[in-house]
């Protein structure tokens, strides 16, 4: 999930380094992702993942980290069980 | 706008009474010259409104977030730039009020404000960055001895001249990214403003907001512990939003009440048939509770996130859309209540120097959709709508 999460911020995160080389907890915001590019993250981890992000987790602090989106992740497919 | 605590209730009525005796009979000559409003602020000093929100255990009054935006209204109705000085300071106390984290060099800070009642401006605008808040171009540098430097070319800060000490945003160090934002408060003695605009503006003469190049060495516990990203959305944004909509709401509620008064002296001149007009007024009435009524929910919302553990759901999305809208609602909907009134005063509200004037009310409020530019929130949230479910 780590390297898949990896290449979606690669695609659209539009960071200024090479996301290859970030550690997980490193901080996008720092790295240079913009709030416009988060969402498209977002859009596209909704997407490859087939999940929705609810509300209360559409927030900086979801998003500011490989770890931190994993994180979310598998909270969210925690709560619904693939059928 | 209720007022429980007797504390927060005598607050409101000194700021009340200094609106009345200093803010209104000063409001004309303010905007005339374009010349900030000292009577006004010297009084709301001595009557302690400037830390009105410090904790008491700071020294400061301890009053409820929800009076220092009743008092922005009250200030509103009487002078605007009046009221926008004292919003402006009252965002920067909040901000860093509560954002402080413990650290000892704010806490001492804020008894500072308390004590001698300065007046914080901020410098978060910046020459460069579009109008985006979000982003930095002027960076804070350490020097040999410890000290940190910055040089920031601000395009206006509101009050600058007149201000004791300023709340500026930063880039963390000069290899940090635009958005890797810090907030220092620097104090005059620290700094030095250059200025590098001229102000003879349309409306809010009396705020003073020419351009600036803005140096200053600090020392590094000059740097608020929360990154500024954080203090942007839980505190800085919203409260913005919520204070200023209280000042135009006041505005508007003022060009209103001017307008009543003309109705009135018109039905009484001709008594028996309500005057034509009359008709105009409930229909401008309708257009002032509209705009009374998003400012009151926004108001009521922000304090419920706000008395929520870790104040989570204020950094989500929905939240931020929320208060976006309240800004563009709110700054489209004053100034069309200044034009109503206009509209219902006639000639009596277009000259200047008539007790039904709404000239001033009319272009104090037509910068409430510059300030942060509508357009640029409406970027944002479009793009925050793509991504948003329950809004």
């Amino acid at each position: 999930m780590t390297e898949e999460i990896r290449q979606i911020i690669a695609d659209h995160g539009r960071l200024s380094v090479d996301t290859a080389a970030l550690a997980p907890d490193a901080d996008l915001y720092h790295a240079g992702m913009t709030s416009h590019a988060s969402v498209n993250v977002m859009l596209a981890l909704e997407d490859h993942f087939d999940v929705e992000f609810p509300d209360r987790m559409l927030k900086r602090s979801v998003f500011e980290s490989i770890s931190a989106i994993e994180a979310a992740l598998k909270e969210l497919r925690a709560e619904t069980p693939v059928s | 706008m209720s007022v429980s605590v007797d504390r927060d209730q005598a607050f409101l009525s000194a700021v009340s009474r200094v609106a009345d005796e200093f803010a209104a009979p000063n409001a004309d000559a303010v905007d005339r010259a374009a010349r900030f409003p000292s009577e006004t602020i010297d009084a709301l000093r001595a009557e302690g409104a400037l830390s009105a929100f410090i904790p008491t255990e700071l020294g400061g009054g301890g009053v409820a977030f929800e009076t220092i935006a009743a008092a922005c209204f009250e200030l509103g109705r009487r002078c605007g730039a009046s009221a926008m000085v004292f919003a402006m300071h009252q965002i920067q106390v909040i901000s860093i009020a509560r954002h402080l984290d413990d650290a000892p060099w704010f806490e001492d800070y804020l008894q500072a404000v308390s004590r001698e009642q300065r007046l914080i401006a901020s410098v978060t605008s910046e020459v460069g960055t579009g109008g985006d808040m979000g982003r930095s171009v002027a960076a804070l540098t350490a020097n040999e001895d410890d000290s940190r430097s910055f040089e920031k070319q601000a395009p206006t800060v509101s009050y600058g001249a007149h201000a004791d000490d300023l709340f500026v945003t930063l880039r963390r160090a000069p290899d940090a990214e635009p958005s890797d934002q810090i907030v220092v408060l620097a104090r005059n003695e620290q700094l030095t403003l250059e200025p590098s605009g001229t102000w003879d503006p349309l409306g809010m003469r009396g705020t003073c907001s020419p351009g600036y190049v803005v140096r200053a060495t600090i020392c590094p516990e000059q740097i608020l512990p929360t990154p500024f990203p954080r203090v942007s959305a839980e505190s800085m944004v919203p409260v913005s939003h919520i204070l200023w909509s209280h000042l135009w709401l006041g505005i508007a509620t003022d060009a209103f009440d001017r307008a009543r008064a003309f109705v009135r002296a018109a039905a009484k001149r001709s008594p028996g048939e309500p005057p034509p007009v009359a008709l105009r007024l409930s229909h401008l009435m309708s257009d002032l509770s509209l705009l009374r009524a998003e400012v009151s929910s926004a108001l009521t919302e922000f304090v419920q996130a706000s008395d929520e553990p870790g104040r989570e759901r204020l950094s989500t999305m929905v939240l931020a859309l929320r208060f976006n809208n309240l800004k563009i609602a709110a700054s489209e909907q004053a100034p069309l209540v200044c034009q109503g009134a206009l509209g219902v005063c006639g000639i009596m509200g277009f000259k200047n120097d008539t007790p039904f004037s709404v000239g001033r009310h009319l272009r104090d409020t037509m910068s409430a959709c510059l300030m942060v530019a509508n357009e640029r929130i409406h970027h944002t949230n479009a793009s925050l709508l793509l991504i948003a479910k329950d809004v």
